[in-house]
């Protein structure tokens, strides 16, 4: 069998054999697979959905090429982000310095592109060659008359982690410039929802339907504006606890607009993030309008899972994702479905995170802080399991081993927020894990399917959420 | 998303708007994978391979190994000398390859990390293990492009591994320069079918086409063994295919081992097939097979039949040097007329070798080297065409004007599969493209044009 790399011993754990707390929150060693990526990826990943802003990478082709237009990010106007803009550094800029060219990049792109803003990403041979950035920034707002941010990015400075908390810091320079006028008492900003395959738009309803207003939603469709008028809510619901957590505590420090953690996906979640606000703001006419919205949507959803639930009964599920949080939010979900979670894994949780995951999940569960594919590879097989989740380079890896896949990244193409998100969630792990094809794969075809535990569908017990969430149904 | 994009073009000294390329390192990792049980090596901070192996991943859909050092704030000033013996150390014990091929990054070269100097440290302290290997290519990315690092760890894969024993034999050496599997994999299918003797490297056939077998491979069965690319020094001859991905390798090869060489175009098209064709059958002294004679004669009754609907129409291709030059060829063979050609690798050879196909006929068309996909969408504003040729990223323009006919060709294919299967070298392949060039053309017409005129039989 393959091999765990020896300094990696300490950040796997089964859950109820391993007594010690699970090491996390560490670089990756040197050497390793390892499925992380950088601050600068981070960055733009929190600010790319910014539609109205002009995004510059400033440094070599390669860090604005790969992160071109990748994302499915929807805007409902404004496209200016999905262009790839890059001053392309060349070798004399590598021995001279880059500022002249990020100055003549930056005036060229916004003659041409009237942006509302621009962030300016600095990648890692930026800070090598000591560009001041922050100096070019300021003298071309002052010129243009715009806000020119540039983003702390450079790649070696962290994980996606880091680059978050970058780009939090970026964004709240335009907190606070705006005019907060008109703004209700029952009002939020969403932050952490990256409106990837439209699921901003489909919180937005909810809430709006409920009678809170949405200010801002941070990043997902997000403009200019809303970002400078967003310090006028009352309440931020912060979704994806790693990328958006810092942004939500400047506001609150700044502006005294206190936050929820939340999760908009699956039922229990969803509904529990929506009554969170509504008792919040403690206006009956709201909390009546949730409960309606909560009711009708899992009536109407809950019943249309019970055939995927059937079909999917006992069927054993391993995740790798970003964050913790959407970690915790799978866990819940698959459950709901019937399914088992028997290995969950983030590239960058933190300690707590790992311990309310242990928490929520079954004995035996394996637990993995930042893994490789070869790791990933032989746990998929040795807990023979039905369905991977992950990103992209996880795909191939769950395919070649006749393991349906599931995209819980950015590049996946349908909504997966919400009530309805459930909805779509089931018919994907449904289509996947029972897809014909994998009778082809001989491995898969010479397991019975007796030898797959079944499970109990739900348990109470463990779970008050759904016992709530089910009480508010009948 | 280019709705903005007006005809007018400037020209921009500071700014890349939507690259018509991408780094080295990229071209590095993908010959590397090319190497039987070889792992490569990104050195730097981890996102840039992150970022390689996604990629290749969407372009290949198949996994995508390599390892980083994992540079962090403190080797980005003190060096990588300890991220790198680690990162082997490890590599080594637990992934055990033959060989790990290293690139630099960015940010290695910038800090000026002496890769060779930390291979014979590690050497030197007896960590490297047995009979393994490690190879090294620099690949700075603010010069040239994907295509210039796939050139250097070619030539890498020369400098450390080829050697000459003195006794020359009976087989030439092929360098199939910046090919998908499935290409690389019919110039095989070619070479031998004339019943020639070769040693292919990289080859990246069998490890990035790999079939599925409800396993994991961490290194799938194909690539050049080490064995095989070390034989290239007493090989009697080398045919390089493309002067931008393979020349560097086959002249270091020269330069190394006194293996003569012999550069032809890649064979896209019919004319640069042939001349694929003919310098294989000499270097094999024989003669080309009927069989190989009826897929060119297939292609050209190919050719004939659809020349209706070809001739004169206006096409813009964009891509790497290498595949676009023999593409202009085989548009002028099918009386097509390139208009805007457009290449983000850097290199004034390009203008003037497409100038020349191009003739006295083509002197009003655009041609430029180093340039982006703004500056194509600008032209093609300004000099409207019927067809559009390129990678994934065509497909913003080919929307932006209307449903343009968009081909799509080179690297990267994001979004369609065929690249991975089905080649667009040789006869075969360009039959392949012929037909994909008439289907998007009828295609179109199809969906837009008037009721009465709606063809059945085309
Ligand atoms: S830093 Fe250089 S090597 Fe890394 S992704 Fe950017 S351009 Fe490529
Ligand atoms: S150079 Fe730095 S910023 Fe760019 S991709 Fe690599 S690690 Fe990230």
């Amino acid at each position: 069998m393959i091999q765990v790399l020896e300094q990696r011993r300490a950040q796997i754990h089964r859950k109820g054999e391993t007594a010690t707390p699970l090491r996390c929150d560490r670089r990756s060693v040197a050497g390793s697979v390892t499925q992380r990526a950088c601050a600068f990826c981070g960055s733009r990943v929190v600010l790319y959905p910014i539609a109205d802003a002009l995004h510059l990478v400033h440094g070599p082709i390669g860090c604005a090429a790969y992160n071109w237009d990748i994302r499915g990010a929807l805007s409902s106007g404004p496209q200016l982000h999905r262009n790839s803009f890059s001053t392309d550094l060349q070798e004399m800029e590598v021995i001279y310095g880059g500022e002249r060219k990020l100055k003549q990049a930056l005036e060229e792109l916004i003659d041409r592109y009237r942006p509302k803003a621009a962030f300016v990403y600095s990648t890692c041979i930026v800070g090598v060659i000591g560009d001041d950035v922050e100096a070019v920034c300021r003298q071309v707002a002052r010129a243009k008359g715009i806000d020119v941010i540039p983003v702390a990015s450079e790649g070696f400075r962290g994980t996606k982690k880091t680059g978050y908390q970058a780009a939090c810091e970026a964004a709240f320079k335009l907190v606070g410039t705006g005019d907060t006028t008109g703004i209700g008492a029952c009002s939020v900003n969403i932050l952490g929802d990256f409106n990837i395959a439209g699921e901003s738009w489909i919180i937005r309803r909810y809430f709006e339907e409920a009678g809170m207003e949405v200010v801002a939603t941070i990043t997902g469709d997000g403009r200019v504006d809303d970002l400078r008028r967003c310090h006028g809510a009352r309440l931020n619901l912060v979704q994806c606890s790693g990328s958006m957590t810092h942004l939500a505590k400047l506001l609150e420090t700044a502006h005294g607009i206190p936050m929820r953690r939340v999760s908009f996906f699956g039922l229990e979640d969803t509904a529990a993030a929506l009554y969170e606000a509504a008792n919040f703001f403690n206006d009956s006419a709201v909390l009546e309008r949730t409960r309606d919205l909560v009711g009708r949507e899992v009536g109407r959803v809950y019943p249309a899972l019970k055939k995927y639930r059937e079909a999917l009964a006992g069927k054993r599920a391993a995740l790798y994702v970003g964050g913790a949080f959407k970690a915790f939010s799978l866990v819940k979900a698959l459950k709901l479905l019937g399914m088992t979670t028997v290995l969950a894994g983030t590239q960058t949780g933190s300690p707590e995170d790992y311990e309310l995951l242990r928490e929520i999940c079954d004995d035996g569960t394996v637990i993995v802080d930042d893994s490789n594919p070869v790791e990933l590879a032989k746990f998929i097989l040795e807990l023979d399991v039905d369905l991977f989740i992950g990103g992209v380079k996880e795909r191939p890896i769950a395919y070649k081993l006749g393991v349906g896949f599931c995209d819980h990244n950015h590049e996946r193409k349908i909504p997966l927020a919400g009530f309805e998100g459930m909805l779509h969630f089931a018919r994907e792990v449904h289509a996947t894990v029972l897809s014909p094809v994998w009778q082809f794969v001989p491995r898969r075809s010479r397991r019975s399917s007796a030898s797959t535990p079944s499970r109990e569908i739900i348990s109470p017990s463990k779970n008050p959420a759904a016992v709530e969430e089910r009480k508010g149904l009948a | 998303m280019l709705n903005s994009t007006t005809s007018h073009h400037t020209e921009r000294q500071a700014l890349r708007v939507n690259p018509a390329k991408t780094c080295q390192p990229i071209g590095a990792m993908y010959a590397a994978l090319g190497i039987h049980n070889c792992l490569p090596h990104s050195h730097g901070s981890q996102g840039c391979c992150a970022y390689h192996r996604s990629h290749l991943t969407r372009h290949f859909k198949e996994p995508v190994m390599a390892t980083t050092s994992s540079f962090t704030e403190g080797a980005s000033v003190f060096g990588g000398l300890a991220n790198m013996t680690q990162a082997l150390t490890n590599i080594f014990s637990i992934y055990q390859p033959d060989v790990v091929a290293v690139h630099t990054t960015c940010l290695s070269e910038v800090i000026g990390d002496d890769l060779p100097m930390m291979f014979k440290k590690f050497r030197e302290d007896g960590k490297l293990p047995p009979g393994k290997h490690l190879i090294h290519a620099n690949t700075p990315s603010f010069q040239g492009s994907h295509i210039t690092g796939f050139a250097n760890m070619t030539t890498a894969m020369v400098r450390y591994l080829c050697e000459k024993s003195g006794e020359v034999c009976d087989r030439f050496n092929l360098l199939p320069g910046y090919l998908d599997p499935a290409d690389m994999r019919e110039v095989k299918r070619l070479a031998a079918g004339i019943g020639a003797r070769f040693v292919m490297f990289p080859d990246t056939s069998d490890v990035l086409d790999g079939p599925q077998t409800g396993r994991f491979q961490m290194y799938p069965q194909g690539g050049a063994t080490v064995e095989e690319i070390r034989s290239a020094g007493d090989g009697f001859a080398t045919l390089a295919l493309g002067f931008w991905a393979s020349e560097p390798a086959a002249k270091e090869l020269e330069h190394k081992c006194e293996v003569p060489y012999e550069l032809v175009e890649l064979p896209i098209g019919l004319g640069a097939t042939d001349a694929f064709v003919d310098a294989v059958r000499r270097l094999a002294a024989t003669e080309v097979p009927g069989e190989i004679e009826r897929e060119r004669g297939q292609l050209i009754d190919l050719m004939s039949d659809m020349s209706q609907y070809l001739h004169e129409k206006r096409v813009a291709v964009f891509g790497d040097p290498d595949h676009v030059i023999p593409l202009v060829r085989f548009l002028v063979e099918l009386g097509m007329r390139p208009v805007h050609v457009v290449t983000g690798t850097p290199g004034k050879a390009f203008e003037t070798n497409v100038r020349q196909l191009l003739g006295p006929a083509g002197a009003a068309a655009k041609v430029r080297a180093g340039e982006d996909l703004l500056s194509l969408h600008q032209w093609i504003k300004a000099e409207p065409v019927d067809l559009l040729i390129g990678n994934t990223y065509g497909k913003y323009i080919a929307r932006a004007e209307d449903n343009l006919p968009f081909v799509r060709f080179g690297f990267p294919i994001l979004d369609r599969v065929a690249h991975r299967l089905f080649p667009t070298v040789g006869y075969r392949g360009a039959m392949r493209l012929v037909a994909g060039i008439t289907d998007a053309l009828l295609d179109k017409k199809d969906r837009e044009c008037p009721e009465e005129f709606f063809e059945l039989v085309q």
